[in-house]
């Protein structure tokens, strides 16, 4: 698994753990107690690294090749799931699932950014950047949930909406706009995770909801910290620093009143246990589920999400 | 030196100040065809070059003047004022960039909003304004539209807007990315009660404006040459490594792509855009 910079010393710490284990089955010396005694220590290292990362250290976790993806989680979660193609209108876009899913008693609508795990993924999965055929597949999935009364659940990580010819000749713009818009109006409960990358408004197209959650390590920004870097610092250098400036961290999403929750992950991330973190999500899910299946008012699913957005902004009168 | 050097050195030669140095500010040379013209003359022709039809930026205020019945605009929420919550500093303090900003434009924020009347027709009105911080969208700007839009539920008048922004303001955060849903919400209710709204993209409209309120029209206009993307050409250009044909992402290619219902001269745009109000209006109104 591909390890971060911030974690070398964790790695190196665990290489020497192994090797001292060797040393002592081949050597026959006892070395035990010094073992026990180096691995409370890396735990501990672990936990302190972890504890203290930097917002664009929490990015890369964020963004680690290995971290659980829509699909998978899907299937981690759900007892059934089936995936539903295409906007009936151009083509299926690789980079925006969904489909209908049992959990327990409760029927769901999922829809999700999706990315790969290696080149040939990401490249098939345009790196989790969808194109308007995607955000129009993502409303036409969740009109019909609106239909048959399903609640939905959405999963975001992308880097953004993808800045292509071809996504600008068929409406971007036109397509995310539209999202926003029908999402409001929506008579059934959308509940919505940054399970990783929350990549501005390719990540709101999916994300007007209810109820809001951050993965711990997932970061949630109006633009990439790079991007912000090489436009106001004049320099993609100072991503480390735009990244602290434009608060993308979920507890920072919270503090600011955007998320209402953060779900915990396996120390170190997600990429260390897809089940663990599956598990966390799901136990949110069937909570809320649960709440929702109390409403008998559709229209109160539609006003509690207009005034969630409608006072959000920070100004003086 | 040979013929080559002869040429690099007669280019270096040809180029030419943006603003010709003439006492009083009297002529202006025109961005696209390079004609010089009379400042008079160009306020006289709403700021069109009258040799190549360029369509220069404007102020809201001038907007107003070629647009609205004399005199009919009546400004609200003009005290709301954005306030720098994340402290964020780049090259440059945002309270400092605010405050000069709020000096050049004379203005709180990005948009002015209010009330007016089109050929007598009631309307609600928001303009945004480029010169303040790239008409950018924090706060204020989204709070604005919002109770604008909410106005047009409340009084059933048409919403006009006239957008001209770079997306998006980044000294807000994830603040301004909420603005995006905020505003298309509002639009959602508006839509709800069978009220007009007509979305007038102006030069440039880009980002997160783009991809909200201002794509979002039961009528789509847009002005001559204007910029109207989601992402911005430097950005795609940076993606895809090549260089961008011409026209990519202006009004007449949004138009030839079916994202906007007609291409309008600003000298014609009174005339269109009371002609779209009267009809689709539920008030009824002399034709």
């Amino acid at each position: 698994m591909k390890k971060l910079d911030f974690e070398k010393p964790i790695v190196e710490l665990y290489d020497k753990i192994s090797q001292l284990k060797e040393l002592s089955k081949e050597g026959g010396m006892s070395l035990e107690d010094d073992i026990a005694k180096i691995e409370k220590r890396a735990e501990l290292l672990k936990k302190d690294i972890y504890s203290q990362l930097s917002p664009l250290q929490v990015m890369q976790i964020s963004r680690h090749p290995n971290r659980p993806d829509t699909l998978s989680l899907c299937q981690l979660i759900f007892d059934h799931f089936m995936e539903l193609h295409g906007d009936r209108a151009f083509k299926d876009d690789p980079a925006i699932v969904g489909g209908i899913a049992t959990l327990k008693k409760h029927r769901v609508m999922v829809i999700g950014h999706q990315k790969g795990h290696d080149t040939k993924e990401n490249i098939y999965r345009n790196f989790g950047m969808p194109n308007p055929e995607g955000y129009r597949k993502a409303l036409r999935l969740m009109k019909m949930a609106e239909k048959f009364s399903i609640p939905i659940v959405t999963f975001i990580d992308t880097p953004g909406a993808f800045p292509g010819i071809e996504a600008e000749e068929r409406g971007q713009a036109e397509a995310i706009a539209r999202n926003l818009r029908e999402m409001t109006g929506l008579t059934v409960p959308v509940v919505s995770f940054v399970i990783g990358e929350g990549g501005s408004g390719g990540a709101l197209g999916i994300g007007v909801s209810n109820k809001l959650y951050m993965l711990e390590y997932g970061v949630y920004s109006v633009i990439s910290p790079e991007g912000c870097a090489s436009i106001l610092f004049r320099d993609a250098k100072e991503s480390e620093r735009a990244a602290k400036s434009l608060k993308i961290t979920a507890k920072d999403i919270v503090d600011l009143g955007i998320a209402d929750g953060i779900v915990k992950e396996p120390v170190g991330g997600a990429h260390y246990s897809w089940q663990d973190t599956a598990d966390a999500i799901k136990k949110v899910i069937q909570k809320d589920l649960n709440a929702y299946k109390k409403t008998t008012d559709s229209e109160l699913f539609v006003e509690e999400r207009y005034q969630k957005f409608r006072q959000m902004g920070i100004f003086s009168e | 030196m040979s013929i080559l050097d002869w040429f690099s050195q007669k280019d270096k030669s040809s180029v030419v100040t943006e603003k010709l140095n003439i006492p009083g500010n009297l002529w202006i040379k025109c961005t696209k065809c390079a004609e010089v013209l009379f400042l008079k003359d160009l306020d006289l022709n709403h700021k069109v070059c009258p040799n190549c039809q360029f369509h220069f930026r404007i102020t809201p205020e001038e907007r107003l003047k070629y647009i609205f019945d004399f005199d009919s605009f009546q400004e609200m929420d003009a005290h709301l004022k954005p306030i720098d919550f994340l402290k964020f500093e780049d090259t440059e303090k945002y309270v400092d960039r605010i405050k000069k900003a709020q000096a050049k434009t004379q203005k709180n924020d990005a948009v002015v909003t209010g009330t007016a009347r089109l050929k007598k027709q009631d309307v609600n009105v928001g303009i945004m304004d480029f010169a303040f911080l790239g008409g950018s969208m924090g706060s204020v700007v989204g709070e604005k539209i919002s109770r604008l839009i909410e106005l047009g539920v409340e009084n059933k008048n048409p919403v006009i807007i006239f957008t001209s922004s770079g997306g998006a303001r980044m000294q807000e955060g994830i603040m301004s990315l909420m603005q995006m849903a905020k505003t298309s919400a509002a639009l959602h209710k508006l839509a709800k009660v069978n009220v007009p709204y007509i979305s007038v993209l102006c030069d440039p409209t880009t980002g997160g404006t783009s991809a909200s309120f201002a794509m979002l029209g039961d009528v789509n206009l847009a002005e001559p040459g204007a910029l109207v993307s989601f992402a911005g050409p430097r950005v795609i250009e940076q993606t895809i490594r090549q260089k961008l044909p011409d026209g990519f992402q202006r009004s007449e290619f949004l138009l030839s792509h079916g994202m906007v219902d007609r291409v309008v001269q600003r000298k014609d745009m009174r005339e269109t855009l009371s002609r779209i109000v009267a009809i689709l209006s539920p008030v009824a109104c002399e034709l």
